[in-house]
């Protein structure tokens, strides 16, 4: 009876989902009166992503690799975090410095919450230089403050409108909701996603076609929980925003809050496009290129043929 | 054998995207160093001042913070002291000869002594200072509103910039100067401090004056101030761009 009910769960799932799917080269199913069965493998082709979603993905490529370098190159100027409204120095909670050890040898030395850790090599002191992230990982390269900020301010601008118009886009075709928010049943197999993900098994054949319901929660939390925050707490660094809206500074904390919060916004996206990168890479990745540049996705099934 | 595919794999993907990070570095390097895409990304200045100027309220204050959290240390950033022989014998003199002018594009230039702009009303706050490297500082300024002064030397219609020139010079010689527009002048809160921590300006902070003008940021705040000068363009005084910083590539809108 279980098992029953179970395949009948099956069915109505691959339902429901048929309307997104192609008029596949696939053969409807018939449980009933088989005789012989045997399986073949055979290619599907589901359209995945739509132009507006592939548009500002791509755009989104260069407009936050450029954002987090120049915001590095920011930070190198001032390389401390803090809490609040001021910058004490002595109460940081996170610093990244050169510091001399008395030998004259110079260290790069990162402290967080008191915590001191050599850094050499990366933070604080890299390829003879005396800055927190090296020169590969900023733009411009060399120190250069000023140059730093006008790609920055310029590229946030572009992010925020690519960013408002894909919102606009994903609630008005739904997208949001029937694609990126989890349903009930997905987080009640969060568990199992969690193991499957972590044994790098990946969902294959029909359940491939939709996003599983760790992805779901990992592209709706980085568009609709992080990059807003990105956004909001830059606008709250801003002297002259700030007394347009004073509530900024309170719902973050202080202006320093803001900037820490920004800080750790920016490592949540550099996170996301690790594992982001990983996954893609891991599932296929030819396939999963071709689906965001073309919208078509091949999911390989094994098919049940029948032969009466 | 599939030990060294995988080594392979990994060699190649290493390699590639070891590649395109020196590439894209390089090529933002490349852009940076041309004419013409520094000349696009300052577009953008523009268009913030533009957005931001729409969406504030012309006379919005900015915070004013509580004693209690004043900084105990207020950061003195750039020139500490403007270290020339004439601001030397000021210091002796204790400020007793300094004198603001205010001309150029006005009905009446005037000017005032250090003794003199104290008799005139002041106005006092507690704000944050955020400095264009990230850093926030909080500190009690007092001094008189640029508006008083503007009411009494009446701008020409024409008027569109104040700037104020500094007494401090920089290594190679170069005058500090910075620049607001004259609208900005009648806010409430932009004053010229001759106290901070109710006690007057030291040298690293500015004395004997200083421009206080907070809704933007640190670089604006210019120290040493001896002469404010209405103008219609900014072209032709020191780079041209509207202040010593906005000459090294600052943006002179510095709300953000």
């Amino acid at each position: 009876m279980a098992l029953l009910i179970q395949s009948q769960e099956a069915v109505n799932r691959e339902e429901d989902e048929r309307p997104n799917t192609e008029p596949a080269a696939s053969a409807e199913p018939s449980t009933e009166n088989d005789q012989t069965v045997s399986s073949v493998p055979s290619l599907e082709g589901v359209y995945r992503h739509r132009l507006p979603v592939r548009i500002s993905h791509w755009f989104n490529v260069p407009f936050l690799i450029i954002l987090i370098m120049s915001g590095l190159q920011i930070f190198n100027a001032h390389p401390a975090l803090y809490w609040g409204d001021r910058s004490d120095r002595d109460q940081a909670l996170l610093s990244i410095r050169p510091m001399q050890t008395e030998s004259g040898e110079v260290r790069g030395i990162t402290t967080i919450l008191g915590h001191q850790f050599d850094t050499t090599g990366v933070l604080g002191y890299s390829d003879g230089m005396r800055r927190a992230f090296p020169a590969w990982a900023t733009i411009p390269s060399a120190k250069w403050l000023a140059m730093g900020r006008q790609w920055h301010l310029f590229f946030a601008w572009l992010f925020v409108i690519n960013g408002l118009i894909f919102t606009a886009y994903a609630f008005a075709s739904r997208h949001a909701t029937r694609d990126l928010a989890p349903t009930g049943n997905d987080l009640r197999g969060i568990g199992q996603s969690l193991k499957d993900h972590l044994a790098l098994r990946h969902p294959s054949g029909d359940e491939a076609k939709r996003y599983n319901v760790l992805q779901k929660l990992a592209y709706a939390s980085v568009l609709f929980i992080v990059a807003p925050l990105i956004v909001l707490t830059g606008l709250a660094m801003s002297p002259m925003i700030d007394t347009a809206f004073p509530w900024l500074l309170t719902i973050f904390g202080g202006r320093q809050a803001a900037r820490t919060i920004h800080f750790i916004a920016c490592f949540s996206f550099v996170g996301f496009i690790v594992i982001h990168v990983l996954q893609v890479i891991l599932t296929g990745f030819f396939n999963n290129i071709r689906s965001m540049v073309t919208g078509w996705f091949i999911i390989q099934r094994e098919e049940v043929r029948h032969e009466v | 054998m599939k030990y060294e595919r995988a080594m392979e794999r990994r060699r190649f993907l290493k390699g590639a995207v070891g590649a395109a990070s020196l590439v894209a570095l390089s090529g933002c390097d490349n852009l940076t160093q041309s004419s013409w895409f520094p000349a696009i990304l300052n577009k953008a200045e523009r268009l913030t001042e533009a957005v931001q100027r729409a969406v504030t309220p012309r006379d919005a204050l900015a915070k004013e913070y509580r004693e209690a959290d004043i900084s105990k240390i207020f950061p003195a950033n750039g020139n500490t002291d403007p270290g020339t022989e004439q601001y030397a014998e000021h210091v002796v003199q204790n400020f007793s000869a300094w004198t603001l002018e205010v001309v150029g594009l006005v009905q009446t230039p005037k000017s005032w002594s250090l003794a003199a702009l104290k008799e005139l009303p002041s106005r006092t706050q507690i704000t944050r200072h955020d400095c264009v490297e990230g850093w926030s500082a909080i500190g009690k300024w007092t001094g008189v509103p640029v508006g008083d002064l503007m009411h009494q030397v009446e701008p020409l219609p024409n008027a569109r910039y104040a700037v104020f020139h500094c007494a401090d010079v920089d290594d190679e010689g170069i005058a500090y100067y910075e620049s607001i527009a004259v609208a900005d002048c009648y806010h409430p809160q932009t004053i010229l401090a001759y106290e901070l921590n109710d006690a007057p300006l030291d040298i690293p902070h500015g004395a004997p004056l200083r421009l206080r003008f907070e809704r933007q940021l640190g670089y604006k705040q210019a120290k040493y101030v001896m002469k404010i000068e209405l103008v219609e363009s900014l072209a032709g005084i020191g780079g041209g761009k509207g202040g010593y910083w906005e000459d090294q590539g600052y943006e002179w809108y510095a709300g953000v």
